[in-house]
């Protein structure tokens, strides 16, 4: 391996790693601007122009502050937990393509962290992990309201990620492939009988899509699905008892999940990097590529703000009858219709 | 054990490394106090045991067993331990009452069972890493070989587990709500 090709690593891999966690400095000022603005007030606009320093100036606040471990916590877990938060939402975006495969100087360079077969599969595997940083942040804390959170995000995670999988197994059986570079490249284009309309997986499988994206709120434990959370009932939840930064990591981890929910959206079903009518060819192609992905996953995350501000919160039981009775489902009724839709394709 | 190239060398000892600590945790599980530690050394186990099989080149049986165990089972244990929340088990002797049946029973199953794991010959493990992602002469990915054995090979025995476990959790869902039904 030569210097260049180390160098084409580390841009593949170690750039999309340190960027995402640098997004969410941004990504918190849009949130608050845009609560303010839907809220009818003028929100953060003190700090720098517009109030874009404002968020800096928080995390060198939660940086400086006092890092509280109360006494009757099981230190190890107490500690563990937020480093999992954040190791689980930065590495599920390593197998996400964020750009087209692009050659230059003779070299093929695909954009992305790691194109491995079983991509999706990984993505599962990761997010499921990240239900353990909270579980685990409400036990050891001996706090009766972050155990309570804790709880209720097990109960939570297992209700969605069985309609979430199986949502996204009929994107799979609509790929023939795990392969996230694969979901991508069966979209590019237009669909034959309709030549205006892009191949996305969004079309024939609108209601996986709903279902997807529904799921991906539980997920993210963001409102209207914030009961682990829910700073009217439990204080602030499993994270009740943390301070300073292992209580900002918490923030940094759901911003980072919010941000990888959007971009699997975007992949899954809106094409990823493709347009039809694209073609990338050179390092222009990968950066008009990389613009149209961060354009589709940058419309979900605002999507994400603006149902956060605009729905209330989901009673508990309310929460799993739509889990159970509804989402799983329609899940599997999309699985059927899809599978539907191959065999007739096959059969042509 | 074959010469077989998955074990040799640096993945030979990445394999003992994982197996090692696997079988650690594992007994960590019986012999840890608090149940809520022994559902996380469990939880370790499982997720050692998924690198074991991506180290095998077996992917997508990985994915599952980090899907399936570590994301559901593990998640749903959690649960039940944390609502019912039993403590720490404080009492040293509560689970050793019958310590002298054990000490009878234990030669009884451990000698045939070493005596077994003495004489017979081990399935070898595949020379090749090929071999998990073959369909007869074929070769195409980890999923696919997977699904050729599941969905074709062993189809029938397939569809049966399924049943079997589908009746037995109806089962347990009737009796869980008789008991309720009583208690009203």
């Amino acid at each position: 391996m030569t210097l260049v090709d180390g160098a084409i690593v580390v841009l593949r891999v170690v750039v999309p790693a340190l960027i995402l966690p640098a997004l969410v400095i941004p990504l918190v000022w849009v949130e608050r601007r845009v609560a303010a603005f839907i809220q009818d007030r003028p929100g953060p606009n003190r700090v720098g122009p517009f109030g874009l320093l404002q968020s800096p100036a928080d995390i060198i606040k939660l940086f400086t502050k006092e890092d509280v471990v109360p006494a009757a916590t099981d230190k190890f877990l107490f500690l563990l937990a937020p480093s999992l938060a954040v190791f689980a939402a930065l590495s599920t975006f390593a197998v996400v393509p964020y750009g087209p495969t692009i050659r230059v100087a003779g070299k093929v360079i695909p954009m992305v962290g790691a194109d491995v077969s079983v991509g999706l599969l990984y993505v599962f595997a990761i997010t499921s992990l990240s239900v353990y940083a909270i579980v685990l942040a409400g036990w050891s804390s001996n706090d009766k309201f972050s155990l309570l959170g804790g709880i209720r995000s097990s109960a939570q995670i297992i209700s969605y990620e069985l309609a979430m999988t199986t949502a996204a197994a009929g994107v799979v059986l609509a790929a023939g492939s795990f392969r996230l570079t694969d979901i991508v490249a069966m979209q590019e284009g237009t669909f034959r009988l309709l030549p205006v309309v892009p191949r996305w997986n969004f079309f024939p499988q609108v209601i996986g899509f709903i279902v997807f994206f529904v799921s991906a709120f539980a997920e993210t434990n963001r409102l209207p699905f914030d009961l682990p959370e829910a700073e009217a009932e439990l204080v602030a939840g499993y994270h009740t008892e943390y301070s300073a930064m292992r209580f900002g990591s918490y923030f940094l981890a759901e911003y980072i999940n919010v941000i990888v929910a959007s971009a699997m959206t975007a992949t899954l079903y809106f094409g990823g990097w493709s347009l039809p009518g694209f073609h990338p060819e050179g390092w222009l192609g990968g950066l008009l590529g990389l613009l149209i992905f961060a354009a589709k996953t940058a419309f979900f995350v605002l999507v994400f703000i603006w149902v956060r501000w605009t729905l209330p919160r989901f009673r508990y039981d309310q929460l799993m009858r739509l889990g159970w009775k509804t989402l799983l489902p329609l899940s599997l009724a999309n699985l059927l219709w899809v599978a539907l839709l191959a065999i007739w394709r096959t059969s042509r | 054990m074959s010469d077989g190239v998955l074990l040799t060398g640096g993945a030979g000892v990445l394999f003992a490394v994982l197996a090692a600590v696997a079988l650690a945790s594992a007994i960590a599980v019986v012999v840890a106090r608090s149940p809520v530690h022994s559902a996380l050394f469990l939880l370790l186990s499982f997720v050692l045991v998924a690198a074991i099989f991506i180290l095998q080149q077996a992917e997508f049986v990985g994915a599952v067993q980090m899907l399936v165990y570590a994301g559901g089972i593990m998640v749903l244990f959690l649960f039940v331990v944390m609502l019912v929340n039993p403590g720490v088990t404080r009492s040293e002797k509560s689970f050793q009452h019958q310590w002298d049946v054990a000490v009878v029973l234990l030669p009884i199953f451990l000698l045939p069972f070493l005596y077994i794991l003495g004489t017979e010959k081990l399935p070898d493990v595949p020379v090749k890493a090929e071999a998990f992602r073959m369909v007869g002469t074929r070769v195409v990915g980890n999923t696919e070989a997977v699904s050729w054995v599941l969905f074709r090979d062993y189809l029938v025995p397939f569809e049966v587990a399924s049943v079997f476990l589908l009746v037995a959790m109806i089962g347990a869902v009737v009796l869980g709500k008789r008991s309720l039904e009583k208690m009203d």
